[in-house]
């Protein structure tokens, strides 16, 4: 049974394309990386794959619906003064959408709460108050928020953004550990392949309406990103990364070839 | 007379009710107003609940009346504006100036006694009968238990939205349901601390309560603790000096504001 299935699937705002014709399954268990400049339509992705944003045509199904998914927001800064310890947004992860004040099962509510902390090394400043916690630090509780559910779907929308490398390895293996532990299935949205590159099974990369899935090695080579680019782009494997090097533009990571230099 | 005199009266007992039944909505809605930055939006509903007293008065209807459907239909409007609106204050601001134009022209058109005017605009707890304090503690039990059943999800909506709409939460209609409630809290408050001064009751004892504590139930408690401090010892404190409630309101409820903000910096630098 796939976790996420896409058939035909075609988004437009307008008369503007952000993709057609997509076919993606997602098993359970599997590491997709999406991949694209800004504006590709990866963020649009995700909203579509929760139901809040209609597909133009093709149909999508996500097994378990809704409440199946963990999801890890792309712009997550918290407002410094507001008033929310790291448990707090955790727990709201686990029945925030429930209605009532949630008086009963305290106790089980709390010991799934410090479990889902505790798995991320996040219990030093769970009572802290959100706002002063570094990013990557309110990072990690995004993860737990999103783990503390349950989910057999989870999809994180740039989620190694603004984080050192020590934080982007702790951010990807603790879900890296989740989808081998629980057979979550992951999208992960990111600017930035290497960092995540072992643990990817397969690619989806977007640009300017067009797009490619399949394995790292299928999507990241010179022909098939020159393809999707419309121009001349290099990929270069060095050790265990993948350089991008592009119309003329020499890029330190995979890509940020942006949409504008590409055209 | 000594205060304790005074207190026999059955007008002051009937306003020490009204107050305390008022603080505790007001604290409990103060935190969630805080944190959805709806604090000009109060203020603008406050406001239109003066513009609605004042229609009241000019059609001799109710001011009760009058007011909770100006404040009412304001706080709708206002909660249709979202939060991400870079534009809502000015809108806010827009359409309290056009609100308290019409409310003075009004007040101009109104032949009646100059007290109904004022009373309008600084409160008349000492004003309220048994009948009044009925009412309010009927609509105050409404208020607390439509609050108690959304409470969750309109928590998650206001801190986290994103997450929250992707979870299910109905966000927009919870603002809209979270606005009519703000918007009948603000006209019972009006009846008692007047327009000018609603915020001192929903507003200061939350922000107050917010510098000091970072856990949303125990900011909730506080801002209920200060919000019945300010209002029942603003009264207390108003009777023997015979001087106005709602100066003594809003001084208690800013002199536990400035506390509260002395104590948050001096906890931020000793963490
Ligand atoms: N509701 C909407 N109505 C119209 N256009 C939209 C809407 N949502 C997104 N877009 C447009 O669709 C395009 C894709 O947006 P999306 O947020 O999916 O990009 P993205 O790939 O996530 O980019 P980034 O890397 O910057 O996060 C953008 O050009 C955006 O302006
Ligand atoms: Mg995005």
């Amino acid at each position: 049974m796939t976790a996420i299935s896409l058939r035909g699937a075609r988004l437009s705002y307008g008369d503007r394309v952000l993709w057609d014709g997509l076919d993606l399954d997602v098993e359970p268990g599997e590491f997709l990386a999406v991949l694209g400049p800004n504006g590709s339509g990866k963020t649009s992705l995700m909203k579509v794959l929760l139901g809040l944003q209609p597909l133009s045509s093709g149909t999508v199904m996500v097994t378990g619906g809704n409440r199946a998914i963990g999801y890890i927001p792309q712009q997550r800064a918290l407002e410094v003064s507001m008033t929310l310890r790291g448990r707090d947004l955790v727990g709201l992860g686990l029945d925030g959408h429930r209605w009532g004040f949630g008086l009963r099962n305290r106790r089980e509510r709390r010991i799934r709460v410090d479990a889902a902390i505790a798995s991320v090394g996040a219990t030093r400043y769970a009572d802290e108050p959100i706002g002063v916690l570094s990013g990557g630090e309110q990072q990690r509780l995004r993860v737990a928020q999103a783990l503390v559910g349950d989910p057999t779907v989870l999809l994180c929308d740039e989620p190694l953004l603004s984080l050192d490398l020590a934080n982007q390895r702790v951010v990807s293996e603790l879900i890296d550990k989740r989808r081998r532990e629980a057979n979550t299935a992951v999208l992960f949205v990111t600017h930035e392949l290497n960092p995540v590159l072992p643990l990817v099974d397969r690619v989806l990369y977007l640009v300017n309406g067009r797009f490619r899935i399949g394995t790292p090695d299928e999507v990241m080579n010179s022909r098939t990103l020159s393809e999707l680019y419309r121009t001349p782009v290099e990929v270069v494997r060095v050790r265990d990364q993948i350089l991008v090097v592009g119309a003329g533009a020499c890029e330190e990571q995979t890509h940020h070839l942006t949409a504008e230099a590409a055209s | 007379m000594t205060i304790f005199d005074l207190l026999e009266l059955d007008f002051v007992q009937s306003a020490l009710v009204a107050a305390a039944v008022l603080a505790l909505v007001a604290g409990v809605l103060g935190p969630l107003i805080v944190t959805r930055k709806m604090a000009f939006a109060v203020h603008g509903t406050s406001e239109l609940a003066f513009t609605g007293g004042a229609a009241a008065l000019l059609l001799g209807i109710s001011v009760g009346y009058g007011s909770l459907i100006g404040s009412v239909a304001a706080a709708l409007l206002l909660g249709l504006l979202s939060r991400r609106d870079s534009d809502r204050d000015s809108v806010i601001g827009a359409i309290l100036a056009f609100g308290l134009g019409m409310g003075v022209l009004m007040f101009a058109l109104y032949k009646g006694r100059a007290v109904n005017k004022l009373s309008l605009l600084v409160g008349q707890i000492i004003g309220v009968d048994s009948t009044d304090v009925w009412l309010l503690v009927v609509a105050s039990i409404a208020v607390l238990a439509v609050l108690a059943f959304i409470y969750r999800p309109l928590f998650f909506a206001s801190v986290d939205p994103d997450v929250a709409i992707a979870r299910g939460v109905p966000v927009r209609a919870l603002s809209i349901v979270f606005a009519l409630l703000v918007g009948v809290a603000t006209a019972l408050s009006v009846q008692v601390v007047g327009a000018l001064l609603v915020l001192a009751l929903m507003i200061t004892p939350a922000a107050a309560a917010m510098r000091v504590t970072a856990s949303p139930v125990r900011a909730t408690a506080l801002s209920v603790v200060f919000a019945e401090v300010a209002a029942v010892g603003g009264i207390l404190l108003s009777l023997q000096p015979g001087l106005p409630v709602s100066a003594m309101v809003t001084a208690v409820s800013f002199v536990i504001y400035l506390a509260c903000r002395g104590i948050g910096a001096v906890q931020r630098r000793t963490a």
